[in-house]
């Protein structure tokens, strides 16, 4: 064995200036997966925790997946039906207290309730349409990320403020309110109220700033003269790949839809996969191209060792020999590339990690987002090492086949 | 075995390359050639002398017929025995030198060792510089073939042919290539081989001067054998290695010290 790789060592150092080509194509190639991997799973990674840092972990609301069944379905085993009068159905979780007991003694996460209801604001005569948000001013600060993007004033602000609010930028500019102004929101089948502005936040989201109304869940109830009643209940996991689980759990126990952000922003998520499915096949085409160097030096040196290869198996070779040697020198010049490619990739990564942006004034500074993946040069040094490993299989083996007799007549 | 029995044998042997034309290079040889035989085949340029030895070599498979060396039959073998077989049994020694040019001369002659992986390391060197020094070569034994003339590389190529200390030497044109002087030399080694180790060589040659000096000259026409007698080389014994060349050898490496358990 390491008299083949002695003689494979041989060939390849004959044939320097393109060996080293050939390495440097797979080191390329390796470089360049490693380096794009990096940046395409950083980014990808960044993005998701923005977006799961933006949305709750698992979101549980009033609503079923299905249209409930009427009891007269129960009774007949008919089709359809006609002038039926359906159940009216309570909207609204039932029994807020025991639901949050109930998921608070298994789930792994702090968690909001909170009354969501369509409510118009007005100020000096303009009317908006927003969502207002009835919440637990200190339950809502462990779930969202709302503490960060306060302009004016804190969220705590809204405890014991009375009839107090906290609105988006945008909101207050569209309506032209500030900070301590009162404003006037109604709900539908509910009451108005006048409420004073102790906060302003700037989420980035323009859905967000110009749509949604914080107060206390308290509050909220008031005005919609709904006392008690939640209509939202979402969750901050410790692990957010739990959240499908804790998701189903809580949809069994609970009969209503629980949807965890996997789900939420499934679209989004298969987005990834094809990039990744893109990311994959730009990456085994470099490694392919890589691949064809190997195979042209290797084609090369059996074709300029044919006489080699012609004594050591008239000397008693067994052709198994022959196809060690070209394959050894493929695999050399892919480990040596894979090598050279996974040093090359970490440099990369690092040159492209310390590149710097700066999107919006007055916020800090923003890197490339990319990680460090044992598993991308693991990855891109095993196919690099597949292709050289084919590469060189094939002309090894049109070389284990030649007759010696051939070449040892041509020669004479 | 009984020792009269002959080490290489030919029976019925032909050879035909398939293709639009066949071509028979070898047509129904019968041929024995016994233990410490020194043979010469001769014959015109595309008689079939140098085909004849690749089928007595292993190199080459016939078309119908049957070689036998050491009375075993060889055309039933796999391929990995075969190989494995000449790698114990045979040593090539070709017009070229055919060695690796990356490797230095004991590098070289080390190779087969390795393959067959009968010694160690320490033990191959010493028997590969014993096999330079005996062909006079002991100096040389680091330098690539490029820094060897053409009748030291040639001589190279025959401790190649000798490293696995097989019984029987095949030489294909071992002289053509070479001036007279180191054809002279060359000639000499392989007479010793076979007057002093009770080697077998069979040497294919075009020079028929050399050709008488050797034990048994089968001349080949067209594929076919016209001649076979002894040639004068066993009445006289020749000459033998020139002193010169056994310098620096120490004692003569005699056979039984080269034998390997």
């Amino acid at each position: 064995m390491r008299l083949l790789l002695a003689i494979a060592l041989t060939h390849i150092a004959g044939r320097g200036r393109q060996t080293i080509v050939s390495i440097l194509g797979v080191a390329l190639g390796v470089g360049f997966s490693i380096a794009m991997a990096a940046l395409m799973v950083g980014s990808q990674r960044d993005f998701t925790e923005t977006l799961i840092d933006a949305v709750p972990h698992v979101r549980i609301t009033d609503e079923t997946r299905t249209t409930p069944r009427q009891p007269a379905s129960e009774a007949f085993a008919a089709v359809a039906y006609s002038g039926l009068r359906p159940v009216p159905d309570p909207r609204g979780i039932l029994n807020p207290t025991r639901v949050l007991a109930g998921l608070r003694s298994w789930v792994d996460g702090s968690m909001v309730a909170t009354l969501q209801v369509e409510a118009v604001v007005r100020f000096a005569g303009i009317d908006m349409g927003v969502a207002l948000m009835g919440v637990e001013p200190l339950d809502e600060l462990r779930v969202s990320t709302i503490a960060g993007d306060m302009t004016t004033g804190r969220f705590e602000d809204l405890i014991g403020a009375g009839f107090a609010v906290i609105i988006g930028e945008r909101l207050a500019e569209r309506l032209g309110a500030g900070i301590n102004d009162l404003l006037t929101i109604t709900v539908a089948g509910g009451n108005a109220r006048q409420f004073k502005v102790t906060g302003l936040f700037r989420t980035g989201s323009v859905q967000q700033d110009e749509r949604v109304v914080y107060t206390t869940l308290k509050r909220a109830q008031v005005l919609a003269n709904r006392p008690e009643a939640i209509n939202e209940i979402r969750i901050r996991l410790a692990d957010i790949d739990s959240a499908p689980l804790v998701a189903a759990r809580a949809e069994a126990m609970l009969g209503i839809k629980s949807v965890s952000w996997q789900e939420s922003s499934e679209d989004l998520l298969n987005a990834f996969e094809i990039r990744n499915v893109i990311m994959f096949t730009v990456v085994g085409a470099i490694l392919l191209v890589a691949g064809f160097g190997i195979f042209n030096i290797v084609s090369i040196i059996t074709h300029e060792k044919a006489r080699d290869i012609a004594i050591l198996k008239s000397i008693g070779f067994p052709p198994a020999d022959i196809r060690g040697i070209f394959l050894f020198e493929g695999l050399v010049m892919g480990g040596s590339g894979a090598l050279l490619g996974c040093l090359l990739g970490f440099g990369l990564t690092e040159v492209l990690g310390s590149i710097a942006f700066e999107f919006r004034r007055n916020t800090e500074l923003t890197h490339l987002p990319v990680v460090y993946e044992a598993a991308h040069y693991v990855m891109a040094s095993a196919l690099a090492m597949l292709a050289a490993g084919i590469a060189g299989y094939l002309p090894a083996r049109s070389a284990a086949r030649l007759n010696p007799v051939d070449i040892i007549r041509g020669a004479t | 075995m009984s020792p009269a029995a002959p080490l290489v044998e030919a029976r019925g042997v032909t050879r035909v390359l398939a293709g639009a034309v066949p071509v028979t290079l070898v047509a129904d040889i019968d041929l024995a050639i016994g233990r410490g035989e020194l043979t010469a085949i001769t014959g015109p340029s595309g008689s079939g002398k140098s085909s004849l030895l690749y089928l007595l070599g292993l190199l080459d498979l016939p078309t119908t017929g049957e070689v036998l060396i050491d009375g075993r039959e060889t055309s039933a073998m796999a391929e990995n025995e075969r190989a494995e077989f000449r790698l114990a049994t045979l040593g090539f020694v070709f017009q070229f030198h055919f060695l690796l040019p990356e490797f230095s001369a004991c590098d070289n002659i080390m190779i087969p060792m390795r393959r067959l992986g009968r010694l160690d390391a320490a033990a191959r060197r010493e028997r590969a510089e014993s096999i330079l020094a005996s062909l006079g070569l002991a100096e040389h034994g680091h330098k690539r073939p490029d820094q060897l003339s053409g009748g030291q590389r040639q001589r190279v190529a025959v401790a190649r042919a000798l490293a696995n200390d097989p019984p029987l030497i095949l030489a294909d044109e071992p002289t053509g290539s070479l001036d007279s002087q180191s054809s002279e030399q060359v000639f000499d080694i392989l007479k010793t081989l076979v007057e002093r180790d009770g080697r077998t060589v069979v040497a294919v040659t075009h020079d028929l001067d050399l050709a008488d000096r050797m034990h048994r000259r089968i001349h080949l026409v067209d594929g076919r054998i016209t001649e076979d007698r002894p040639a004068g080389g066993r009445a006289s014994p020749g000459p033998t290695i020139s002193p010169a060349g056994r310098r620096g050898a120490g004692p003569p490496a005699d056979a039984a010290d080269q034998r390997l358990p």
